[in-house]
Protein backbone atom coordinates (compact mmCIF):
# COMPACT_ATOMS: atom_id res chain seq x y z
CA UNK A 1 0.00 0.00 0.00
CA UNK A 2 1.23 3.19 -0.91
CA UNK A 3 2.46 5.27 1.82
CA UNK A 4 -0.46 8.51 2.90
CA UNK A 5 1.14 11.66 3.06
CA UNK A 6 -1.02 14.30 4.64
CA UNK A 7 1.02 16.75 2.89
CA UNK A 8 -1.22 15.95 -0.38
CA UNK A 9 -4.17 16.92 2.06
CA UNK A 10 -2.34 20.32 3.41
CA UNK A 11 -1.46 21.04 -0.01
CA UNK A 12 -5.64 20.49 -1.29
CA UNK A 13 -6.62 22.73 1.43
CA UNK A 14 -4.30 25.24 0.84
CA UNK A 15 -5.25 25.17 -2.83
CA UNK A 16 -9.14 24.70 -2.13
CA UNK A 17 -10.11 28.87 -1.93
CA UNK A 18 -8.27 28.49 -5.10
CA UNK A 19 -9.95 25.89 -6.85
CA UNK A 20 -13.91 26.90 -6.43
CA UNK A 21 -14.12 26.14 -2.16
CA UNK A 22 -15.03 29.74 -1.38
CA UNK A 23 -18.21 29.97 -0.60
CA UNK A 24 -19.40 30.72 3.25
CA UNK A 25 -20.14 27.00 3.87
CA UNK A 26 -16.64 26.06 2.24
CA UNK A 27 -14.83 27.82 4.32
CA UNK A 28 -16.90 26.92 7.47
CA UNK A 29 -16.63 23.20 6.92
CA UNK A 30 -13.05 23.52 5.82
CA UNK A 31 -12.32 25.20 9.60
CA UNK A 32 -14.04 22.63 10.75
CA UNK A 33 -12.25 19.61 9.67
CA UNK A 34 -9.14 21.79 10.27
CA UNK A 35 -9.74 22.29 13.98
CA UNK A 36 -10.84 19.13 14.57
CA UNK A 37 -7.80 17.42 13.11
CA UNK A 38 -5.07 19.69 15.21
CA UNK A 39 -7.57 18.29 18.46
CA UNK A 40 -6.90 14.80 16.93
CA UNK A 41 -3.74 15.42 16.06
CA UNK A 42 -2.95 16.29 19.50
CA UNK A 43 -4.78 12.80 21.05
CA UNK A 44 -3.07 11.01 18.38
CA UNK A 45 0.05 12.21 20.02
CA UNK A 46 -0.91 11.19 23.23
CA UNK A 47 -2.60 7.19 21.90
CA UNK A 48 -0.16 7.08 19.99
CA UNK A 49 2.95 8.16 21.33
CA UNK A 50 2.52 7.70 25.00
CA UNK A 51 -0.23 4.56 24.78
CA UNK A 52 -1.96 7.16 26.52
CA UNK A 53 -6.19 6.33 25.56
CA UNK A 54 -7.87 9.41 27.18
CA UNK A 55 -11.57 9.83 26.80
CA UNK A 56 -11.47 13.19 28.40
CA UNK A 57 -9.76 15.39 25.76
CA UNK A 58 -12.48 17.87 24.57
CA UNK A 59 -11.72 19.06 27.85
CA UNK A 60 -8.52 20.53 26.90
CA UNK A 61 -10.34 21.94 23.27
CA UNK A 62 -12.79 23.11 25.80
CA UNK A 63 -10.37 24.92 27.87
CA UNK A 64 -8.36 27.06 25.55
CA UNK A 65 -12.29 27.56 23.58
CA UNK A 66 -12.83 28.95 27.21
CA UNK A 67 -10.21 31.16 27.63
CA UNK A 68 -10.34 33.05 24.81
CA UNK A 69 -14.42 33.62 25.77
CA UNK A 70 -13.26 34.53 29.15
CA UNK A 71 -10.91 37.10 27.73
CA UNK A 72 -13.10 38.38 25.17
CA UNK A 73 -15.82 39.32 28.05
CA UNK A 74 -13.22 41.12 29.68
CA UNK A 75 -12.18 42.93 26.26
CA UNK A 76 -8.60 41.35 25.91
CA UNK A 77 -8.89 40.35 22.35
CA UNK A 78 -5.31 40.76 21.15
CA UNK A 79 -3.78 37.35 19.93
CA UNK A 80 -0.38 38.12 21.18
CA UNK A 81 -2.35 37.69 24.71
CA UNK A 82 -5.40 35.84 23.59
CA UNK A 83 -3.23 32.89 21.71
CA UNK A 84 -0.84 32.36 24.45
CA UNK A 85 -3.16 32.43 27.29
CA UNK A 86 -5.28 29.47 25.63
CA UNK A 87 -2.35 27.52 25.25
CA UNK A 88 -1.21 27.83 28.23
CA UNK A 89 -4.46 27.20 30.13
CA UNK A 90 -5.20 24.20 28.63
CA UNK A 91 -1.48 23.17 28.94
CA UNK A 92 -2.03 23.70 32.46
CA UNK A 93 -5.12 22.02 32.74
CA UNK A 94 -3.57 18.95 31.34
CA UNK A 95 -0.61 19.21 33.93
CA UNK A 96 -3.25 19.38 36.66
CA UNK A 97 -5.43 16.95 35.90
CA UNK A 98 -2.58 14.61 34.24
CA UNK A 99 -0.64 14.44 37.36
CA UNK A 100 -3.61 12.26 38.97
CA UNK A 101 -4.53 10.27 35.89
CA UNK A 102 -1.00 9.43 35.18
CA UNK A 103 -0.70 7.84 38.02
CA UNK A 104 -3.17 5.08 36.81
CA UNK A 105 -3.39 3.17 33.89
CA UNK A 106 -5.86 1.13 31.27
CA UNK A 107 -9.58 1.34 31.85
CA UNK A 108 -8.86 3.59 34.90
CA UNK A 109 -7.02 5.95 32.73
CA UNK A 110 -9.83 6.12 30.49
CA UNK A 111 -12.46 6.86 33.40
CA UNK A 112 -9.92 9.15 35.36
CA UNK A 113 -9.96 11.49 32.57
CA UNK A 114 -13.68 10.90 31.43
CA UNK A 115 -14.28 12.26 35.05
CA UNK A 116 -12.01 15.02 34.69
CA UNK A 117 -13.42 15.66 30.85
CA UNK A 118 -17.08 16.05 32.98
CA UNK A 119 -15.94 18.34 35.50
CA UNK A 120 -15.26 20.79 32.82
CA UNK A 121 -17.64 19.99 31.27
CA UNK A 122 -20.47 20.84 34.72
CA UNK A 123 -17.92 23.96 35.74
CA UNK A 124 -18.46 25.43 31.59
CA UNK A 125 -22.16 24.98 32.37
CA UNK A 126 -22.25 26.73 35.71
CA UNK A 127 -20.09 29.69 34.50
CA UNK A 128 -23.18 32.01 34.57
CA UNK A 129 -21.21 34.83 33.59
CA UNK A 130 -20.01 33.35 30.21
CA UNK A 131 -23.01 32.05 28.66
CA UNK A 132 -23.45 28.52 31.34
CA UNK A 133 -25.60 26.36 29.20
CA UNK A 134 -26.39 28.63 26.26
CA UNK A 135 -22.65 29.33 25.45
CA UNK A 136 -20.88 32.37 25.38
CA UNK A 137 -21.02 34.51 21.59
CA UNK A 138 -17.34 36.42 21.15
CA UNK A 139 -18.28 40.32 20.40
CA UNK A 140 -15.24 39.29 17.69
CA UNK A 141 -12.57 37.44 16.84
CA UNK A 142 -9.56 37.70 17.88
CA UNK A 143 -7.40 40.84 16.99
CA UNK A 144 -3.87 40.08 15.50
CA UNK A 145 -1.95 42.96 16.54
CA UNK A 146 -4.70 45.63 16.85
CA UNK A 147 -5.68 44.53 13.09
CA UNK A 148 -8.76 42.18 12.51
CA UNK A 149 -7.18 40.00 9.91
CA UNK A 150 -9.10 36.79 10.90
CA UNK A 151 -12.75 38.10 10.33
CA UNK A 152 -10.92 38.05 6.63
CA UNK A 153 -12.01 34.15 5.78
CA UNK A 154 -9.24 33.59 3.92
CA UNK A 155 -6.50 34.74 6.18
CA UNK A 156 -8.19 32.85 8.85
CA UNK A 157 -8.33 29.96 6.41
CA UNK A 158 -4.62 29.54 6.12
CA UNK A 159 -4.30 30.53 9.78
CA UNK A 160 -5.85 27.30 10.84
CA UNK A 161 -3.87 25.64 7.63
CA UNK A 162 -0.65 27.02 9.23
CA UNK A 163 -0.85 25.85 12.78
CA UNK A 164 -2.23 22.81 11.88
CA UNK A 165 0.93 21.88 9.89
CA UNK A 166 3.14 23.38 12.29
CA UNK A 167 1.23 21.21 15.13
CA UNK A 168 2.31 18.24 12.45
CA UNK A 169 5.72 19.20 12.30
CA UNK A 170 6.04 20.09 15.94
CA UNK A 171 5.06 16.70 17.45
CA UNK A 172 6.16 14.89 14.55
CA UNK A 173 9.54 15.88 16.00
CA UNK A 174 9.25 15.69 19.65
CA UNK A 175 8.41 11.60 19.03
CA UNK A 176 11.50 11.73 16.71
CA UNK A 177 13.97 13.48 19.81
CA UNK A 178 15.34 11.89 22.86
CA UNK A 179 12.30 12.78 24.82
CA UNK A 180 9.74 11.16 21.92
CA UNK A 181 12.35 7.49 22.47
CA UNK A 182 11.54 7.18 25.68
CA UNK A 183 7.95 7.95 25.66
CA UNK A 184 7.40 5.36 22.75
CA UNK A 185 9.58 2.78 24.38
CA UNK A 186 7.24 3.08 28.02
CA UNK A 187 4.65 2.95 25.41
CA UNK A 188 5.47 -0.41 23.69
CA UNK A 189 7.31 -2.07 26.92
CA UNK A 190 6.95 0.15 30.24
CA UNK A 191 9.26 -2.17 32.34
CA UNK A 192 12.32 -2.60 29.72
CA UNK A 193 12.21 1.62 29.50
CA UNK A 194 12.36 0.81 33.27
CA UNK A 195 15.35 -1.11 33.09
CA UNK A 196 17.14 1.43 30.84
CA UNK A 197 16.90 4.04 33.73
CA UNK A 198 13.68 5.88 32.96
CA UNK A 199 10.43 6.25 35.39
CA UNK A 200 7.93 6.75 32.75
CA UNK A 201 5.60 9.30 34.75
CA UNK A 202 7.54 12.58 34.13
CA UNK A 203 8.06 11.47 30.35
CA UNK A 204 4.17 10.44 29.94
CA UNK A 205 2.95 13.53 31.88
CA UNK A 206 5.22 16.16 29.89
CA UNK A 207 3.47 14.59 26.83
CA UNK A 208 -0.17 15.33 28.57
CA UNK A 209 1.22 18.97 28.90
CA UNK A 210 2.07 18.70 25.08
CA UNK A 211 -1.18 17.44 23.49
CA UNK A 212 -3.11 19.89 26.16
CA UNK A 213 -0.71 22.85 24.90
CA UNK A 214 -2.22 21.99 20.91
CA UNK A 215 -5.52 21.14 21.88
CA UNK A 216 -5.59 24.09 23.59
CA UNK A 217 -4.76 25.67 20.33
CA UNK A 218 -7.51 24.02 18.61
CA UNK A 219 -9.93 25.56 21.04
CA UNK A 220 -8.30 29.19 20.33
CA UNK A 221 -9.21 28.29 16.11
CA UNK A 222 -12.81 26.68 17.28
CA UNK A 223 -13.91 29.35 19.63
CA UNK A 224 -12.87 32.10 16.72
CA UNK A 225 -14.22 29.77 13.89
CA UNK A 226 -17.58 29.68 15.41
CA UNK A 227 -17.10 33.06 17.50
CA UNK A 228 -19.31 30.96 20.03
CA UNK A 229 -18.07 28.88 23.02
CA UNK A 230 -20.46 26.12 24.71
CA UNK A 231 -20.29 23.53 27.00
CA UNK A 232 -21.51 20.97 23.95
CA UNK A 233 -17.85 21.17 22.57
CA UNK A 234 -16.43 19.73 25.87
CA UNK A 235 -19.09 16.87 26.76
CA UNK A 236 -17.67 13.37 26.28
CA UNK A 237 -19.32 12.64 23.26
CA UNK A 238 -16.89 15.30 21.41
CA UNK A 239 -13.77 13.41 23.23
CA UNK A 240 -15.14 10.36 22.25
CA UNK A 241 -15.47 11.24 18.39
CA UNK A 242 -11.98 12.83 18.63
CA UNK A 243 -10.62 9.18 19.65
CA UNK A 244 -12.92 7.66 17.17
CA UNK A 245 -11.45 10.26 14.45
CA UNK A 246 -7.37 8.98 15.36
CA UNK A 247 -8.37 5.16 15.21
CA UNK A 248 -10.24 5.66 11.97
CA UNK A 249 -7.04 7.36 10.72
CA UNK A 250 -4.56 4.48 12.45
CA UNK A 251 -3.19 4.64 15.95
CA UNK A 252 0.42 5.79 15.94
CA UNK A 253 -0.14 7.66 12.60
CA UNK A 254 0.12 11.69 13.66
CA UNK A 255 -1.12 12.10 9.52
CA UNK A 256 -3.67 9.23 10.06
CA UNK A 257 -5.22 11.78 12.94
CA UNK A 258 -5.34 14.44 10.67
CA UNK A 259 -6.71 12.20 7.95
CA UNK A 260 -9.25 10.64 10.38
CA UNK A 261 -10.78 14.22 11.87
CA UNK A 262 -11.28 14.69 7.62
CA UNK A 263 -12.75 11.93 6.97
CA UNK A 264 -14.92 12.58 9.66
CA UNK A 265 -16.01 15.59 9.37
CA UNK A 266 -16.33 14.74 5.51
CA UNK A 267 -18.71 11.47 5.70
CA UNK A 268 -20.65 13.29 8.54
CA UNK A 269 -21.59 16.17 6.31
CA UNK A 270 -22.09 14.18 3.09
CA UNK A 271 -24.94 11.93 5.15
CA UNK A 272 -26.61 14.60 7.14
CA UNK A 273 -27.12 15.87 3.46
CA UNK A 274 -29.19 12.44 2.54
CA UNK A 275 -31.44 11.97 5.55
CA UNK A 276 -32.21 13.67 8.68
CA UNK A 277 -31.54 10.14 10.36
CA UNK A 278 -27.89 10.32 9.22
CA UNK A 279 -26.75 8.99 12.41
CA UNK A 280 -28.35 5.60 11.75
CA UNK A 281 -26.07 4.79 9.30
CA UNK A 282 -23.06 6.84 10.53
CA UNK A 283 -22.82 4.44 13.44
CA UNK A 284 -22.78 1.21 11.98
CA UNK A 285 -20.65 2.89 9.01
CA UNK A 286 -17.33 3.70 11.55
CA UNK A 287 -17.73 0.29 12.98
CA UNK A 288 -17.16 -1.55 9.26
CA UNK A 289 -14.14 0.94 9.01
CA UNK A 290 -12.72 -0.15 12.25
CA UNK A 291 -13.06 -4.05 11.34
CA UNK A 292 -12.24 -3.82 7.42
CA UNK A 293 -8.99 -1.12 8.31
CA UNK A 294 -7.39 -1.97 11.28
CA UNK A 295 -4.55 -0.13 10.74
CA UNK A 296 -6.37 2.77 9.87
CA UNK A 297 -7.13 4.87 6.80
CA UNK A 298 -3.33 5.73 6.72
CA UNK A 299 -2.45 2.43 6.54
CA UNK A 300 0.44 0.48 8.12
CA UNK A 301 2.78 3.10 7.65
CA UNK A 302 3.63 4.94 11.91
CA UNK A 303 4.66 8.72 11.34
CA UNK B 1 49.64 -7.15 50.92
CA UNK B 2 46.62 -8.05 53.28
CA UNK B 3 44.98 -4.45 53.54
CA UNK B 4 45.00 -4.03 49.66
CA UNK B 5 43.28 -7.53 49.45
CA UNK B 6 40.43 -6.63 51.85
CA UNK B 7 39.31 -3.52 49.92
CA UNK B 8 39.29 -5.24 46.54
CA UNK B 9 37.05 -8.06 48.62
CA UNK B 10 34.52 -5.38 49.95
CA UNK B 11 31.40 -6.66 48.62
CA UNK B 12 29.58 -4.61 45.64
CA UNK B 13 26.15 -5.95 46.90
CA UNK B 14 25.21 -7.51 49.43
CA UNK B 15 21.75 -8.92 50.31
CA UNK B 16 20.66 -8.99 54.08
CA UNK B 17 18.53 -11.42 55.03
CA UNK B 18 15.56 -10.84 52.09
CA UNK B 19 11.87 -12.27 53.06
CA UNK B 20 9.52 -12.03 50.75
CA UNK B 21 6.09 -14.29 51.66
CA UNK B 22 3.25 -14.81 48.73
CA UNK B 23 -0.15 -15.74 50.81
CA UNK B 24 1.25 -18.21 52.98
CA UNK B 25 3.91 -19.25 50.76
CA UNK B 26 7.37 -17.96 51.42
CA UNK B 27 8.89 -17.40 48.17
CA UNK B 28 12.55 -15.89 49.65
CA UNK B 29 12.85 -16.90 53.47
CA UNK B 30 16.10 -15.09 54.79
CA UNK B 31 18.26 -15.05 52.03
CA UNK B 32 22.18 -13.39 52.62
CA UNK B 33 24.53 -13.27 49.99
CA UNK B 34 27.11 -10.94 48.46
CA UNK B 35 28.72 -10.29 44.80
CA UNK B 36 32.07 -8.37 44.49
CA UNK B 37 33.48 -6.59 41.54
CA UNK B 38 35.17 -9.33 39.09
CA UNK B 39 32.96 -12.31 40.47
CA UNK B 40 30.32 -14.17 38.78
CA UNK B 41 28.15 -15.40 41.36
CA UNK B 42 25.58 -18.18 40.08
CA UNK B 43 22.35 -18.85 41.80
CA UNK B 44 21.00 -21.81 40.80
CA UNK B 45 18.02 -24.17 42.30
CA UNK B 46 15.06 -26.22 40.99
CA UNK B 47 12.02 -24.34 39.65
CA UNK B 48 9.87 -22.35 41.79
CA UNK B 49 13.46 -21.88 44.06
CA UNK B 50 12.24 -18.52 44.14
CA UNK B 51 15.36 -17.49 41.61
CA UNK B 52 13.30 -14.93 39.94
CA UNK B 53 11.60 -13.04 43.05
CA UNK B 54 15.30 -13.04 44.32
CA UNK B 55 16.58 -10.90 41.13
CA UNK B 56 13.20 -8.79 41.49
CA UNK B 57 13.83 -7.86 45.00
CA UNK B 58 17.42 -7.24 44.26
CA UNK B 59 16.67 -4.93 41.23
CA UNK B 60 13.57 -3.67 43.00
CA UNK B 61 10.43 -4.44 40.83
CA UNK B 62 9.46 -6.02 44.15
CA UNK B 63 9.56 -4.99 47.27
CA UNK B 64 10.95 -7.68 50.12
CA UNK B 65 8.92 -8.26 53.37
CA UNK B 66 12.14 -7.86 55.33
CA UNK B 67 15.72 -7.48 54.95
CA UNK B 68 18.07 -4.62 53.22
CA UNK B 69 19.75 -4.49 49.30
CA UNK B 70 22.85 -2.58 50.09
CA UNK B 71 24.97 -1.52 46.94
CA UNK B 72 28.13 0.24 46.83
CA UNK B 73 28.14 0.46 50.64
CA UNK B 74 24.35 2.20 50.57
CA UNK B 75 21.22 0.96 51.37
CA UNK B 76 18.95 0.80 48.17
CA UNK B 77 16.05 -1.22 49.55
CA UNK B 78 13.58 1.55 49.26
CA UNK B 79 14.89 2.73 45.54
CA UNK B 80 12.73 2.55 42.74
CA UNK B 81 13.41 -0.45 40.09
CA UNK B 82 14.99 2.92 37.74
CA UNK B 83 16.39 4.85 40.30
CA UNK B 84 18.61 1.62 41.11
CA UNK B 85 19.36 1.20 37.17
CA UNK B 86 21.02 4.61 37.56
CA UNK B 87 22.92 3.48 40.50
CA UNK B 88 24.29 1.25 38.64
CA UNK B 89 22.28 -1.76 39.10
CA UNK B 90 21.22 -3.43 35.48
CA UNK B 91 19.21 -6.38 34.90
CA UNK B 92 18.07 -8.70 32.05
CA UNK B 93 14.99 -11.05 32.26
CA UNK B 94 13.79 -14.26 32.31
CA UNK B 95 11.40 -13.70 29.81
CA UNK B 96 13.19 -11.57 26.62
CA UNK B 97 12.11 -7.68 27.23
CA UNK B 98 12.82 -5.63 24.37
CA UNK B 99 11.79 -2.66 22.18
CA UNK B 100 10.68 -5.07 19.47
CA UNK B 101 9.50 -2.16 17.23
CA UNK B 102 12.81 -0.36 17.75
CA UNK B 103 15.89 -1.16 15.53
CA UNK B 104 18.66 -3.21 17.74
CA UNK B 105 21.00 0.23 17.40
CA UNK B 106 17.87 2.30 18.74
CA UNK B 107 16.99 0.07 21.57
CA UNK B 108 20.94 0.24 22.42
CA UNK B 109 20.94 3.81 22.60
CA UNK B 110 18.53 4.54 24.13
CA UNK B 111 19.44 2.45 26.78
CA UNK B 112 22.79 4.42 26.39
CA UNK B 113 20.47 7.46 27.22
CA UNK B 114 20.46 7.97 30.78
CA UNK B 115 24.08 8.26 31.02
CA UNK B 116 24.73 10.74 28.41
CA UNK B 117 22.78 14.16 28.66
CA UNK B 118 19.48 15.32 29.77
CA UNK B 119 16.27 13.02 28.00
CA UNK B 120 14.67 15.94 27.99
CA UNK B 121 15.35 17.35 24.62
CA UNK B 122 12.14 17.67 22.25
CA UNK B 123 13.88 19.12 19.05
CA UNK B 124 16.57 17.12 17.58
CA UNK B 125 16.03 13.73 16.25
CA UNK B 126 17.60 11.26 18.72
CA UNK B 127 18.63 9.13 15.02
CA UNK B 128 21.44 11.64 14.72
CA UNK B 129 22.90 11.66 17.87
CA UNK B 130 26.11 10.74 17.41
CA UNK B 131 26.89 10.49 21.10
CA UNK B 132 23.86 8.11 20.96
CA UNK B 133 24.97 6.31 18.46
CA UNK B 134 28.22 5.28 19.40
CA UNK B 135 27.38 4.14 22.64
CA UNK B 136 24.96 2.07 21.37
CA UNK B 137 27.09 0.48 19.04
CA UNK B 138 29.77 0.36 21.41
CA UNK B 139 27.29 -1.81 23.69
CA UNK B 140 26.26 -3.88 20.32
CA UNK B 141 29.73 -4.64 19.38
CA UNK B 142 30.43 -6.07 23.46
CA UNK B 143 28.14 -8.71 22.71
CA UNK B 144 28.87 -9.19 18.83
CA UNK B 145 25.44 -7.85 17.48
CA UNK B 146 26.96 -5.05 15.67
CA UNK B 147 25.78 -6.52 12.41
CA UNK B 148 22.74 -6.54 12.77
CA UNK B 149 22.17 -3.00 14.24
CA UNK B 150 19.78 -1.86 11.84
CA UNK B 151 17.48 -4.90 11.85
CA UNK B 152 14.31 -4.41 13.58
CA UNK B 153 14.58 -5.96 17.46
CA UNK B 154 11.47 -8.29 16.73
CA UNK B 155 12.84 -9.91 13.71
CA UNK B 156 16.06 -11.25 15.62
CA UNK B 157 16.94 -14.53 16.10
CA UNK B 158 15.70 -15.65 19.81
CA UNK B 159 19.52 -15.91 20.62
CA UNK B 160 20.26 -12.37 19.03
CA UNK B 161 17.28 -11.22 20.88
CA UNK B 162 19.00 -12.38 24.12
CA UNK B 163 22.62 -10.87 23.03
CA UNK B 164 20.64 -7.51 23.05
CA UNK B 165 19.86 -8.13 26.33
CA UNK B 166 22.53 -7.75 27.31
CA UNK B 167 23.63 -4.79 25.27
CA UNK B 168 20.64 -3.28 26.76
CA UNK B 169 22.23 -4.13 30.36
CA UNK B 170 25.53 -2.70 29.35
CA UNK B 171 24.52 0.01 27.68
CA UNK B 172 23.39 1.44 30.74
CA UNK B 173 26.84 1.66 31.84
CA UNK B 174 26.00 -0.89 35.17
CA UNK B 175 28.99 -1.67 37.58
CA UNK B 176 26.76 -4.72 38.31
CA UNK B 177 25.02 -7.21 36.24
CA UNK B 178 21.84 -9.04 37.33
CA UNK B 179 21.38 -12.11 34.68
CA UNK B 180 17.88 -13.88 34.87
CA UNK B 181 18.13 -17.24 32.63
CA UNK B 182 20.45 -15.54 29.95
CA UNK B 183 20.61 -18.58 28.08
CA UNK B 184 16.68 -19.24 28.47
CA UNK B 185 15.87 -20.92 24.68
CA UNK B 186 19.33 -20.31 23.39
CA UNK B 187 20.94 -22.92 20.90
CA UNK B 188 23.77 -25.05 21.52
CA UNK B 189 25.86 -22.55 19.53
CA UNK B 190 24.05 -19.30 20.92
CA UNK B 191 25.03 -20.88 23.86
CA UNK B 192 28.53 -21.11 23.27
CA UNK B 193 28.92 -17.54 22.12
CA UNK B 194 26.74 -16.31 25.10
CA UNK B 195 28.78 -18.21 27.12
CA UNK B 196 32.15 -16.48 25.72
CA UNK B 197 30.50 -13.40 25.87
CA UNK B 198 30.09 -13.31 29.57
CA UNK B 199 33.17 -14.37 30.38
CA UNK B 200 34.49 -11.40 28.57
CA UNK B 201 32.77 -9.67 30.81
CA UNK B 202 33.41 -10.74 34.14
CA UNK B 203 36.89 -8.94 35.00
CA UNK B 204 34.93 -5.65 34.57
CA UNK B 205 31.51 -6.49 36.56
CA UNK B 206 30.13 -8.30 39.34
CA UNK B 207 27.51 -10.93 37.77
CA UNK B 208 24.25 -12.43 39.41
CA UNK B 209 24.11 -15.18 37.30
CA UNK B 210 20.70 -17.21 37.83
CA UNK B 211 21.25 -20.38 34.90
CA UNK B 212 19.35 -23.51 34.55
CA UNK B 213 22.33 -24.61 32.93
CA UNK B 214 24.70 -26.68 34.39
CA UNK B 215 27.64 -26.41 31.93
CA UNK B 216 27.19 -23.21 31.94
CA UNK B 217 27.22 -22.54 35.47
CA UNK B 218 30.45 -24.37 36.51
CA UNK B 219 32.12 -23.12 33.75
CA UNK B 220 31.78 -19.59 34.24
CA UNK B 221 30.85 -18.88 38.08
CA UNK B 222 33.75 -17.90 40.94
CA UNK B 223 30.94 -18.75 43.22
CA UNK B 224 27.77 -20.63 43.67
CA UNK B 225 24.72 -20.02 45.83
CA UNK B 226 22.51 -23.08 45.53
CA UNK B 227 18.36 -21.92 46.12
CA UNK B 228 15.47 -24.17 47.27
CA UNK B 229 12.08 -23.06 48.39
CA UNK B 230 13.30 -19.80 49.50
CA UNK B 231 16.35 -20.86 51.19
CA UNK B 232 20.08 -21.00 51.00
CA UNK B 233 21.07 -24.28 50.93
CA UNK B 234 24.34 -24.03 50.38
CA UNK B 235 26.84 -21.11 48.94
CA UNK B 236 30.94 -22.26 47.91
CA UNK B 237 33.18 -22.28 44.78
CA UNK B 238 31.54 -24.53 41.75
CA UNK B 239 33.55 -27.52 43.22
CA UNK B 240 32.38 -27.35 46.52
CA UNK B 241 29.26 -27.34 45.60
CA UNK B 242 29.59 -30.33 43.33
CA UNK B 243 30.55 -32.07 46.15
CA UNK B 244 28.03 -31.04 48.75
CA UNK B 245 25.80 -33.95 49.72
CA UNK B 246 22.68 -31.76 50.22
CA UNK B 247 22.73 -30.17 47.33
CA UNK B 248 22.90 -33.85 45.33
CA UNK B 249 20.18 -34.81 47.19
CA UNK B 250 17.99 -31.24 46.39
CA UNK B 251 18.82 -31.84 42.76
CA UNK B 252 18.77 -35.75 42.47
CA UNK B 253 15.87 -36.83 39.94
CA UNK B 254 16.07 -33.14 38.90
CA UNK B 255 19.07 -32.60 37.25
CA UNK B 256 22.16 -33.88 37.28
CA UNK B 257 25.28 -31.75 38.38
CA UNK B 258 28.28 -32.88 35.71
CA UNK B 259 31.43 -33.80 37.92
N1 LIG C 1 3.44 -12.55 42.19
C1 LIG C 1 3.38 -13.78 42.72
N2 LIG C 1 2.29 -14.15 43.42
C2 LIG C 1 2.20 -15.38 43.97
N3 LIG C 1 3.16 -16.32 43.87
C3 LIG C 1 4.27 -16.02 43.18
C4 LIG C 1 4.44 -14.74 42.55
N4 LIG C 1 5.63 -14.72 41.92
C5 LIG C 1 6.18 -15.93 42.14
N5 LIG C 1 5.38 -16.70 42.88
C6 LIG C 1 5.66 -18.09 43.31
O1 LIG C 1 6.90 -18.05 43.95
C7 LIG C 1 7.63 -19.22 43.67
C8 LIG C 1 9.00 -18.84 43.12
O2 LIG C 1 8.87 -18.27 41.85
P1 LIG C 1 10.13 -17.76 41.03
O3 LIG C 1 9.65 -17.29 39.71
O4 LIG C 1 10.90 -16.81 41.83
O5 LIG C 1 10.95 -19.11 40.87
P2 LIG C 1 12.25 -19.40 40.00
O6 LIG C 1 13.22 -20.01 40.90
O7 LIG C 1 12.67 -18.21 39.24
O8 LIG C 1 11.68 -20.52 39.02
P3 LIG C 1 12.11 -20.83 37.50
O9 LIG C 1 13.35 -21.65 37.58
O10 LIG C 1 10.96 -21.63 36.99
O11 LIG C 1 12.28 -19.55 36.77
C9 LIG C 1 6.81 -20.03 42.70
O12 LIG C 1 6.12 -21.04 43.42
C10 LIG C 1 5.84 -19.03 42.15
O13 LIG C 1 4.63 -19.65 41.81
MG1 LIG D 1 12.83 -17.71 37.27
Amino acid sequence: MMRWSPALLLALLAAAPWLGFSGSYEFTLMARAMVLALAALSLGFLVGGAGLVSLGHAAMLGVGGYAVAILDAHGVTEALLVLPAAVAAAALFALLTGAIAIRTSGVHFIMITLAFGQMAFFTASSLAAYGGDDGYTLYARTEIAGHRLLENRLAFHYLCLALLAGAWLLLRAILASRFGRVLRATRENAQRAEAMGFAPYAYRLAAYAIAGAVAGLAGFLMANATEFVAPSAIAWQRSGELLFMVILGGVGSLPGAILGAAAFVVAEEQLATLTEHWRLIFGPLLILAVIFLPHGLAGRHRG
Amino acid sequence: MAWRGAIVAEPLLILDGLRKHYGGLAVTDGVSLDLRMGEIHAIIGPNGAGKTTLIHQVSGTVAPDAGRVIFGGRDITRLSFPARVRAGLARSFQITSILSGFSALENAALAAQRRHGSSFRFFRAAARDATLNTAGMAALEAVGLAERATMQAGALSHGEKRQLELALALATEPRALLLDEPLAGAGQEETARLIAILRALRDRYAILLVEHDMDAVFALADRVTVLEQGRVLATGTPAAIRADAAVRAAYLGEEEIPC
